[in-house]
C-alpha cells in the first residue's frame, strides 16, 4: 500500500544531491547478498549440477550425465506425487490452523485486558521449546501405552480405550499437525500482534466514535492494515511447512505405511537410503520449485493488496 | 587441544580436537615416516612399547550410543589401547544408531573422509563395499579370529566372500517373557514354539491380565524387518533373495511370518500400537507390566530387570526365540563390525585398533551389556555364572542366526519392505499382495 | 450504522451489558488459550521431576509419587557431570554464542535490505527478493552434502563458525522478508518528512523507521534468535564434538542406549527453553514501550 508512494520522487533535500535510488538500493542490499550468497551459492550450484547426473554411490566412478532424466523420473513417479500430496495436506492444514489461531491470539493480546501480560509472556513458551524436544514430547504424549493424551481422554470419558495415535495411519498425520500447530502458532501470533500494534490508534478511535462495531472495525480498518503481514506470515509458514522434516522424522519416521512421508522425508530417503544423490538433488530442486510457485501466487496476492 | 590428556572427561576433550584432527591427520599422513624407521641406536629390549618413537598419529572413530557396549565400555577399551600404544590418539564420536549410517556416508563420500574406523551394521557391508567406503581386509585377519569367532558374527563383515570389517558385536533378538503373568494364566514352562506363544497369549488375554499380551517393534524402521526376519527364519526360511537376485520373500518364510504377524493383531493378541513402536517402547511396555511377551536385543535384559525403569523387575525371563515344529529357533543376526575406511591415512593402525576392540580378552572383560562373540567364552563358567540361563540361550541362539539380505540395494529394499509389511498389518493389503508388490518392484530397486 | 442518540439510558445499559458479555468472552478465550499453551508445557515440567516408573504408570499418575530435582542439578550445577550433562552444558554455551551472533548479523544486514525492498525502486527488485527467498525455499536436504564438502575444504567442520555462516544465510532472508512487511506498513510520509529535514536514506532508516518499527524489529530479532537456536539437521551433520554441538543435537543425544529417558529430555527441554523465554520477557516490555513512545502518529 505504500510502495506506490515511493514512485513519486522524494522531496529533495536541500543542497546535496542524493545518490540515484538504484545505487542506494545496491548499497543497502549488498551486505545481505554477501551473507547469503557467500554460503549458499556454491552448494546451490553444486546441488543443481548433481541433479543432472545419475549418481548412485554404490556404483562409484559411473556417473553418467542424464540431463533432466532425474526430474522426469520423479515427475512421473507415483511415490513423488504421493509424498507431495501429503506435504500439501500438512502445509494446508497446519498453515491454516496456525494463521487462524495466531490471528485470534494476536487480537486477544491486543485487547486492553487484565493479565494479558501473562498470555503475552507464556505465548512464547511453545516456540522457545526446541523442535526436537517438541517432537519427542508429543511422541511421548501421543504414546499408545503410556501417553498422557490417552490418559486424559480416557479419564475424562471422551474415549473408552487407549488409542495408538501415531501407529494408526488415519490419525498419525493429524498428531503431527497438532504438534506443529502448538509450536508454531505463537510465531504467527507474535508477528501479527506486532503488526496490530502499528495500527494507528487514532484511526481506530475515529471509527469507533463513528459507531463501528468490533467486527466492522476489524474487517474494514484493521484487516486491510495488517494484510501485508498476514500474507508474509502465510508465505513463511507455507515454505517451512512444505519442506517439513524434523518433526515428522522424529515423531513417525514417515510411517505407518508411509502415511506421513512428506516430500522432504522422501527426498532424504532417496538420497541416503537409496544412495541416489542425483535424484535426491533433483528432488530438492523440485521441492523448491513447488514452494516458489506457491510463493509466486502469494506474491501476486501481496502485490495486489499492496497497490 | 592441549587438555586432552587430562584423565577426567578425557573423552570429551578428545572429541574436542576432532575437527582440527581431520586436518592434522591429513598432514601427519603425508609426512609421517613408516613405523619401521625407528632410530637404529634404540635399545632393542623394549617390549610392547616398540614404536614409541614413531610419529604420533590420530585415529578418528565413530560409534553408536544404543545397545551393546556402552559409551563407557568403549572408552575403557580405547583407553587400554592407547595406554599400550602411546603414539596413537583416538578421537571418538558417539551418535544415535539412526544417524550412524547417514553420518558415515556423508563424511566418507566427500573430500578426504573424516573417519578411520566406522561401525558397520549387518546389512551394510554390501553397499559400503560397493561404494568403496570400507577397505577389504580379507588377507589381514588373523587366523584365530577366523576360527574362534561365531560364524554368525562374520555376517556383518562379509560380502562377496571378502572380509570388510572386524566382527565386534554378536547380537540377536531374544524372547522376553513375564514369568508371573504366564504362571497366573496357568501356562507352565516357557513357550517353545510361536504357536505356544499365541496359545499362552490367548490364555493371558482370557484371564484379563493384560489387554494385549504381545508387543513388538513394528514401526516403519529397520526394527520391523528384524522381527519379521526372525519369524521367517523358523517359518520356512529367511533367504529372502536367491543367488540369481530373484525375490523369495513373498513365498515361504517371509510370507508365513507376515501372515503370522497379521493374525496375531487380528486375534487381539498383539498390541496394535506396535506399528509405531521401536525396541525402546517394547521394553517400556513390558516393563510397565502392560504386555507379557516380546522380542528384544540383549540389552533388554538389564533394562527389564532394573527396578528404576521396570515395575516388573525380577519377573522377567529370557530364552532363545521360539521356533516351530521343524525349526527349534532362529534369531535375526544383529551383529556389527568395525571397518577400516578406504580413505584412512593410517589403515594399519586403524586395523590394529579394530582387532583390539574385538579381541577375546576385551570382549570378556566388558560383557555386562553384550555377549562375547568368541565361541570358547561360553564354556567359561566364571563368565556364565552371572546369568547361566541367558548365556545358554545366547549360545543356543548364536549357533543359528539368520541374516537380512546382504545386497548393495539393501536400504532401499528394507524401506520398501517396511512399508509393505505395515500396509499388510493395518489391513489395506493382504500379506501376499503387499509382498508381491515389492517383489515386482525388485528390478527397479536393483538398478 | 450510526447509533441513535435519542434515549440515553436504555442504550447505556444495553451497552454496558454488551461490554460485559464481550469482556467475559475475551477473558474466557484468554483462559482457554492459557490452558492450551501451558498444558503440554506443564506436563513437560512434571515429567522433568517425576521418577521414570511414574511416567510409565497406568493409570497415569498426574502427580508423580516420587519428585526430585536431581535431573536439573545433574544437568546444570552438579559437580562431576557425566557425558550427557557435560555435553548439555557446552551445548548451552555453543547455542548461545551461535544464536546471538547470527541474530546480530542477520538483523543488521537484513533490515538494511528490507528497507531497500520496501521503499526504493530499482531494476530487478522483484527478482532479487525472489532470489533471496529461493535460498530459503530449498530444503536443507538438498544442500547438506555440498555444504559438508565445503566446510570440510575450509577446515570448518565441527566449528561454531560453520554453523554461524550457514544459519546467517537462511535467517537473513527471513529477516528481510519480515522486516520488509513491517516497513511497508509504515506510512512513507514519515521518512519523506525526515528526508525533507535533510536526512539521508540511511538516516531516515535509523532515525525514523527503526524507532517506529521497534516492536516488529524486536519480535523479528527474537524469532531470528529462535531459528538459530532451534536448527537441528545441519547441526546434526556438521558437528561431532562438544566444541560445536548445539542444544538440539545434545538433546537428541539424550536418546541414549536405553532408549528415550523422557524425564531427562524434559529437563533439558525446559532449560533449553529458558534463554529465549527470558529474552521474550525482557522484550515484551519493549514491545509495549515501542508502541506507546513511538507509535505511528501519521
Amino acid at each position: 500500500m505504500t510502495t506506490e508512494a515511493v514512485l513519486s520522487p522524494a522531496p529533495r533535500a536541500r543542497g546535496r544531491r542524493p545518490w540515484p535510488e538504484t545505487w542506494v538500493a545496491a548499497a543497502f542490499v549488498a551486505p545481505a547478498a554477501l551473507v547469503v550468497v557467500l554460503v549458499v551459492i556454491v552448494p546451490l550450484a553444486r546441488a543443481l549440477w548433481m541433479s543432472l547426473f545419475d549418481i548412485v554411490l554404490t556404483r562409484p566412478g559411473v556417473e553418467p550425465f542424464v540431463g533432466l532424466d532425474n526430474y522426469v523420473d520423479q515427475l512421473t513417479s507415483a511415490d513423488f506425487w504421493g509424498a507431495t500430496g501429503r506435504a500439501l495436506f500438512f502445509t494446508i492444514t497446519s498453515t491454516t490452523l496456525e494463521l487462524g489461531f495466531g490471528l485470534g491470539l494476536a487480537l486477544l493480546m491486543d485487547q486492553p485486558l487484565r493479565f494479558r501480560w501473562l498470555l503475552r509472556s507464556v505465548i512464547i513458551l511453545p516456540w522457545a521449546l526446541p523442535t526436537i524436544v517438541n517432537a519427542l514430547m508429543w511422541r511421548w504424549i501421543d504414546n499408545a501405552e503410556y501417553g498422557s493424551l490417552n490418559a486424559l481422554l480416557t479419564q475424562t470419558g471422551l474415549i473408552a480405550d487407549y488409542q495408538p495415535w501415531l501407529s494408526n495411519s488415519d490419525t498419525a498425520m493429524w498428531m503431527i499437525v497438532i504438534a506443529d500447530v502448538w509450536k508454531m502458532t505463537p510465531l504467527c501470533a507474535i508477528l501479527l500482534l506486532a503488526a496490530l500494534q502499528t495500527v494507528d490508534r487514532e484511526v481506530v478511535e475515529v471509527a469507533q466514535v463513528d459507531g463501528a462495531g468490533p467486527l466492522q472495525l476489524f474487517r474494514h480498518i484493521v484487516l486491510p492494515l495488517i494484510t501485508p503481514v498476514v500474507l508474509i506470515v502465510l508465505v513463511l509458514r507455507t515454505m517451512e511447512a512444505f519442506k517439513v522434516f524434523d518433526i515428522v522424522w522424529i515423531m513417525t519416521h514417515g510411517g505407518p505405511a508411509n502415511s506421513t512421508q512428506t516430500i522432504a522425508i522422501y527426498a532424504y530417503q532417496t538420497a541416503y537410503q537409496g544412495f541416489d544423490f542425483g535424484r535426491g538433488a533433483a528432488l530438492g530442486y523440485l521441492i523448491a520449485l513447488v514452494i516458489m510457485v506457491l510463493a509466486a501466487i502469494y506474491l501476486r496476492l501481496l502485490g495486489r493488496v499492496g497497490r | 587441544m592441549t587438555d586432552h590428556r587430562r584423565p577426567r572427561g578425557a573423552r570429551r576433550a578428545l572429541g574436542l580436537a576432532a575437527g582440527m584432527a581431520i586436518a592434522l591427520s591429513a598432514c601427519a599422513g603425508a609426512a609421517s615416516p613408516s613405523p619401521s624407521v625407528a632410530p637404529s641406536g634404540a635399545p632393542s629390549g623394549a617390549p610392547s612399547v616398540a614404536p614409541s618413537t614413531a610419529a604420533p598419529i590420530t585415529l578418528n572413530t565413530i560409534w553408536m550410543k544404543q545397545a551393546a557396549y556402552s559409551e563407557d565400555d568403549v572408552n575403557a577399551m580405547l583407553k587400554a589401547f592407547t595406554d599400550e600404544n602411546p603414539t596413537i590418539t583416538v578421537n571418538t564420536e558417539f551418535v544415535q544408531y539412526e544417524a550412524l549410517h547417514d553420518k558415515i556416508v556423508t563424511a566418507q563420500i566427500t573430500g578426504s573422509g573424516q573417519y578411520d574406523l566406522v561401525l558397520m551394521d549387518t546389512p551394510w557391508p554390501a553397499e559400503f563395499a560397493d561404494a568403496q567406503i570400507v577397505k577389504d581386509i580379507t588377507d589381514q585377519v588373523p587366523a584365530d579370529f577366523k576360527s574362534g569367532v561365531f560364524d554368525s558374527a562374520w555376517t556383518a563383515a562379509t560380502y562377496k566372500d571378502r572380509i570388510w570389517g572386524v566382527p565386534w558385536i554378536n547380537d540377536t533378538k531374544f524372547f522376553f517373557y513375564n514369568k508371573k503373568m504366564l504362571a497366573d494364566a496357568g501356562v507352565t514352562g516357557v513357550p517353545k514354539t510361536w504357536d505356544d506363544v499365541l496359545a499362552a497369549a490367548k490364555a493371558i488375554k482370557d484371564k484379563n491380565l493384560v489387554k494385549y499380551p504381545l508387543v513388538w517393534s513394528w514401526t516403519q524402521a529397520e526394527a520391523v524387518i528384524c522381527d519379521w526376519t526372525e519369524l521367517a527364519g523358523v517359518m520356512g526360511g529367511a533367504d529372502f533373495i536367491d543367488t540369481s537376485g530373484a525375490a523369495k520373500f513373498n513365498t515361504g518364510g517371509g510370507l508365513a511370518a507376515l501372515q503370522f504377524m497379521k493374525k496375531s493383531i487380528d486375534d487381539g493378541l498383539t498390541n496394535p500400537a506396535s506399528l509405531g513402536f521401536v525396541e525402546d517402547d517394547v521394553n517400556k511396555t513390558i516393563g510397565a507390566g502392560q504386555a507379557a511377551m516380546g522380542l528384544n536385543w540383549t540389552y533388554g535384559y538389564n533394562v527389564l530387570n532394573d527396578p528404576a525403569t521396570s515395575s516388573v523387575a525380577g519377573d522377567i525371563g529370557v530364552a532363545a526365540a521360539p521356533g516351530t515344529a521343524s525349526t527349534p529357533t532362529a534369531g535375526v543376526n544383529g551383529g556389527m563390525s568395525i571397518a577400516v575406511t578406504t580413505k584412512s591415512q593410517h589403515p594399519d593402525e586403524a586395523l590394529k585398533l579394530a582387532l583390539w576392540m574385538a579381541s577375546q580378552p576385551m570382549q570378556e572383560k566388558y560383557d555386562a551389556n553384550t555377549f562375547p562373540m568368541w565361541k570358547t567364552s561360553f564354556d567359561k563358567t566364571d563368565l556364565t555364572a552371572k546369568a547361566p540361563d541367558f548365556w545358554a540361550a545366547a549360545d543356543n541362539a548364536f549357533g543359528g542366526l539368520v541374516a537380512r539380505p546382504i545386497v548393495p540395494y539393501y536400504t532401499k529394499l528394507s524401506s520398501a519392505l517396511q512399508v509393505a509389511i505395515q500396509e499388510a498389518l493395518k489391513g489395506s493389503k493382504t500379506p501376499q499382495q503387499a509382498l508381491d508388490e515389492v517383489a515386482a518392484k525388485l528390478p527397479d530397486l536393483q538398478q | 450504522m450510526a447509533i441513535a442518540n435519542g434515549s440515553v439510558r436504555p442504550t447505556a445499559r444495553g451497552r454496558r451489558a454488551r461490554r460485559l458479555a464481550r469482556s467475559a468472552f475475551l477473558y474466557l478465550a484468554m483462559v482457554i488459550a492459557l490452558v492450551v499453551v501451558l498444558a503440554p508445557f506443564a506436563w513437560l515440567l512434571i515429567s522433568s521431576v517425576a521418577a521414570p516408573v511414574d511416567l510409565l504408570a497406568r493409570p497415569l499418575r498426574w502427580i508423580p509419587e516420587h519428585v526430585s530435582i536431581d535431573r536439573f542439578v545433574e544437568l546444570t550445577i552438579g559437580s562431576a557431570p557425566n557425558d550427557q550433562a557435560q555435553g548439555f552444558r557446552s551445548a548451552l554455551v555453543n547455542s548461545t554464542v551461535i544464536a546471538t551472533t547470527v541474530t546480530a548479523v542477520a538483523m543488521v544486514v537484513g533490515t538494511l535490505a528490507a528497507y531497500a525492498f520496501a521503499r526504493l525502486r530499482f531494476p530487478g527488485r522483484g527478482w532479487l527478493i525472489l532470489a533471496f527467498m529461493a535460498t530459503y525455499m530449498l530444503p536443507p536436504i538438498a544442500l547438506i552434502l555440498p555444504l559438508f564438502q565445503i566446510m570440510g575444504a575450509l577446515d570448518l567442520r565441527d566449528t561454531k563458525v560453520a554453523l554461524i555462516l550457514i544459519y546467517s544465510s537462511f535467517v537473513t532472508p527471513f529477516v528481510i522478508w519480515i522486516m520488509r512487511g513491517y516497513i511497508a506498513s509504515i506510512p512513507s510520509d514519515l521518512d519523506d518528512a525526515a528526508r525533507v529535514d535533510g536526512c539521508s536514506r540511511l538516516g531516515a532508516l535509523v532515525r525514523v523507521i527503526v524507532p517506529v518499527a521497534a516492536p516488529g524489529l524486536l519480535s523479528t530479532a527474537l524469532l531470528a534468535f529462535l531459528m538459530a537456536w532451534d536448527e537441528f539437521l545441519y547441526a546434526l551433520v556438521l558437528t561431532s564434538t562438544n566444541a560445536s554441538k548445539t542444544l538440539p543435537v545434545a538433546l537428541n543425544d539424550f536418546i541414549g542406549r536405553f532408549g528415550l529417558d523422557f524425564g531427562l529430555l524434559a529437563t533439558g527441554g525446559v532449560i533449553a527453553a529458558l534463554p529465549p523465554v527470558i529474552i521474550a520477557f525482557a522484550f515484551q516490555r519493549h514491545i509495549v514501550a515501542g508502541l506507546t513512545s513511538g507509535g505511528v502518529k501519521g
